[in-house]
């Protein structure tokens, strides 16, 4: 089936339906998710969205710009920075207007709460700047932008799997899609396509990250030549419950929650002095698994505790009911009375599609652009977010920047030739869709997908080292060759989640080995990408972002300069 | 490690003229997810079993599915609370699509039948809409709502009357009517109010029993009602 629209859009997560309700006022737009849109994965984002209101304490953009730079180590584009932190206050009033039901101060004002890395005064002591609907507000603001999309006409296409997204000749002409349901492939003629098609943490094996979360996008789009920028910076959340790797929100320590060791003691105190467990993820992370590695770790085992026990039940019950929830189902403890067992869990790509402020998807190094394709949200790299995310700064992102790419969307519009997809890429796709249903093959994908997940939290985590990431490169090429062996039980057409799975794996594989190369490259410790070998950060050599390509002679490294307006990189301590 | 026997309700529409049950022996830990099983199954044993799933810790509603006679997800009910021999079913009243998917259309469309958006025209503030804690607190059970469908599901009297909003859609229209902020509250009553509405609901109580998020959805219809009736009188 063949459909027209001015704009096509991959992922209904915030970034996706902002970006629909925007490109809506300047023509037809189609959204396309591979779940139900209410199923995004923006719905499990808990503890917050950054912005300086003041409606707790003082606080200003500029502080609010100062800590995303800082916690970026230096690396996040300050431009783009700036414009976010400026436009943060109208996105989350503008949010609230649409109806969602954030929490409310004493005086009917929206709360906030403090959160990692978030300070007042440049540094001085941790600020409430985390705009909250208790511990769902993912959850709360994916409801309210799904409600109001559907008043502006978007028309959904739910359980759409993308299989291709045409980029032809230094232009996007639309996306090509399989109807779950049916086993019908739908070819999507669009004059503007966006990718807001979210994080890819399955390359782990404990992740925060839904089963849905593999890339497909930018695997795609690697695929047909664009570039991936910054894929060596993955952030470890640090306080994962043990073993599943669900997570617990930053929040729980912006109430007043603590991480202790075996001895009882408060570690932070000792890695960030001033805001103590409020540091940045990639701090907390490194801290934690320090303390595991020496013998620290509780009972000497590999993990910490998280205690909430100092916080009040009312104040759990009221800011904090989903992980108390997650806590009891999943752990058997009430964390008002137990401490919680917690390790870093994969939670964020800081790495993505590269796009200029307005969603545009630059091709190379120089600042050329695909013409009619743009990404917004976590896929993306614009890059706000540099070698480190602060937390509540990502739900901003995709709101900030998913309204940002439906308004350049809606300029480019006026002037854009019609779409269209390439009868030869059409076809490919078909057959090869089609030979996977039932294919004939010994190996299989799930034994390939875990044995990857393993590897990849094995040797390339928290910590890194040459030696590691030389072995996982030349894994990942071994799986890969595997890969092209697997074989396929389900022959049939409707919702055949097998041939899914594999179509998932390929571009699992694809982005790993991106991620491995550019750690082994990026010979400094910045942010989340910690080298053992090279533990210092090295503006000298380093102070830049690295672009991925994919070319005939294989993965080829490229690099760019990062954007320093206002603050220049000093050593982080906090 | 515990030695369970997952009972599946299968169906491929391509191959099954009705649905068979296949039984399969699975070893699993007691804290481990029924999900996991499932994935147990699919991974090691038949890579053609189907069953929508994503979050995996019960906050985006996909793995819903009725589990030894009681709708519930996968993803939030755990090996240890459940017997050795475990069966699984789609949701009732849905369409089947393939072994544990049903069509959620039918139920996703009731939502859009009760205005399911904040509607408010008055010119915004330039500041934030003021809503008292207590206000607040009159949404916060509604507003958890994650769309599983594990209510309307489980609802005799949607089962007996296809046409009926439901109650996850009725939930829906009281999250709005409950919202200080609204202002489409007489007209999403008035929707509510119709036949095939609230007042198919009997007060039987398996939605509220089967919500995993302990919504009093009964509860909530039943405000509905009396809101209703004054409207009118």
């Amino acid at each position: 089936m063949t459909h027209n629209f001015d704009t096509v859009i991959i992922g209904s997560g915030l970034a996706g339906l902002r970006a629909a309700i925007e490109a809506a006022k300047h023509g037809t737009v189609a959204v396309l998710t591979k779940l139900y849109p209410t199923r995004s994965h923006s719905t499990a984002a808990q503890g917050g969205i950054a912005a300086a209101l003041g409606n707790e304490e003082p606080d200003s953009p500029e502080w609010h710009f100062y800590d995303t730079a800082k916690g970026s180590d230096f690396l996040g584009d300050q431009a783009a920075i700036e414009v976010m932190c400026e436009d943060a206050i109208r996105t989350v009033i503008e949010l609230e207007h649409m109806g969602v039901p954030f929490s409310r101060t004493p005086e009917g004002k929206i709360a906030q709460r403090r959160f990692g890395g978030h300070t007042r005064d440049f540094g001085a002591a941790a600020v409430r700047r985390a705009c909250y609907s208790a511990d769902r507000t993912g959850h709360a603001i994916l409801f309210a932008l799904y409600e109001q999309s559907g008043l502006q006409g978007v028309k959904f296409f739910d359980e759409f799997h993308v299989l291709d997204i045409a980029v032809e000749e230094g232009g996007c002409g639309g996306v090509i899609a399989l109807e779950i349901k049916t086993g019908e492939i739908h070819m999507f003629s669009a004059k503007a396509t966006l990718v807001a098609s979210g994080g890819y943490g399955r390359v782990y094996k404990t992740t925060s990250n839904a089963i849905a979360s593999t890339g497909d996008c930018l695997g795609i789009l690697f695929r047909t030549g664009v570039p991936l920028q910054d894929m060596e910076f993955f952030q470890f959340h640090p306080t994962g419950l043990y073993g599943l790797g669900i997570l617990v929100t930053e929040g729980a320590r912006g109430e007043g929650g603590i991480l202790v060791n075996r001895e009882g003691e408060r570690f932070m105190e000792r890695y960030a002095p001033t805001i103590k467990d409020l540091a940045p993820r990639d701090m907390v992370s490194r801290a934690i698994m320090t303390e595991v590695r020496e013998g620290r770790g509780i009972d000497g085992r590999d993990f910490v505790h998280l205690d909430l026990r100092g916080i009040k039940r009312g104040i759990l019950e009221e800011r904090l009911p989903e992980i108390t929830t997650f806590c009891k189902i999943y752990m058997g403890l009430d964390p008002a009375l137990a401490p919680i067992p917690v390790l870093p869990t994969a939670h964020y790509a800081m790495g993505g599609i590269p796009t200029d402020i307005d969603g545009r998807v630059f091709k190379d190094e120089k600042g050329g652009v695909v013409e009619g394709l743009f990404a917004a949200g976590e896929c993306a790299c614009v890059s706000v977010h540099g070698a480190n995310r602060l937390g509540c700064n990502s739900l901003l992102d995709t709101v900030v920047f998913g309204r940002r790419a439906g308004m350049e969307i809606g300029r480019f519009l006026k002037s854009a030739e019609p779409g269209g997809i390439g009868g030869d890429l059409a076809r490919r796709t078909v057959e090869g869709h089609a030979s996977m249903q039932g294919r004939s093959g010994t190996e299989k994908a799930p034994e390939i997908r875990s044995e990857l997940q393993k590897r990849m939290t094995d040797e390339c985590s928290v910590f890194r080292h040459r030696e590691d990431l030389e072995k996982l490169v030349a894994e990942i090429r071994a799986l890969e060759r595997r890969a092209a062996g697997i074989g396929i039980k389900d022959a049939g057409k409707r919702f055949n989640t097998e041939v899914l799975e594999a179509i998932e794996l390929s571009h699992l594989l694809a982005l790993s080995e991106v991620i491995a190369l550019s750690a082994l490259r990026r010979e400094e410790s910045r942010g989340a990408h910690s080298r053992e070998d090279f533990p210092k950060r090295d503006d000298v050599n380093w102070l830049k972002h690295t672009l991925a390509f994919r070319t005939e002679k294989g993965i080829e490294l490229r690099h760019k300069p990062v954007s320093i307006t206002k603050f220049k990189p000093v050593e982080r301590k906090y | 490690m515990k030695n369970c026997t997952f009972r599946i309700k299968r169906f491929d529409p391509e191959r099954d003229a009705a649905p068979r049950w296949e039984e399969y022996a699975v070893q699993v830990e007691p804290f481990q997810r029924l999900l996991d099983g499932l994935a147990k199954v699919k991974d090691s044993i038949d890579g053609s079993l189907t069953y929508r799933r994503s979050c995996a810790h019960g906050i985006c509603g996909s793995c819903a599915m009725k589990i030894n006679g009681k709708n519930r997800l996968a993803c939030q009910t755990l090996v240890k609370d459940m017997p050795d021999t475990i069966e699984f079913e789609p949701l009732p009243a849905f369409p089947v699509i393939k072994d544990l998917v049903v069509d959620m259309d039918p139920f996703f469309g009731k939502n859009g039948e009760v205005l399911p958006r904040l509607i408010n025209e008055e010119p915004p503030p330039e500041r934030e809409r003021l809503q008292s804690q207590e206000e607040q607190h009159r949404i916060l059970e509604a507003i958890t709502c994650i769309m599983c469908g594990c209510c309307t599901s489980s609802c005799p009297s949607y089962w007996a009357d296809r046409k009926y909003l439901g109650p996850a859609a009725i939930l829906k229209a009281a999250r709005f009517v409950l919202d200080t902020r609204d202002r489409a509250i007489g007209e999403r009553l008035k929707i509510i109010a119709r036949p095939h509405g609230i007042w198919r609901c009997h007060s039987i109580y398996n939605c509220v029993e089967v919500c995993p998020k302990e919504i009093d959805i009964t509860g909530h219809i039943s405000k509905m009602k009396r809101m209703a009736l004054k409207k009118r009188g």
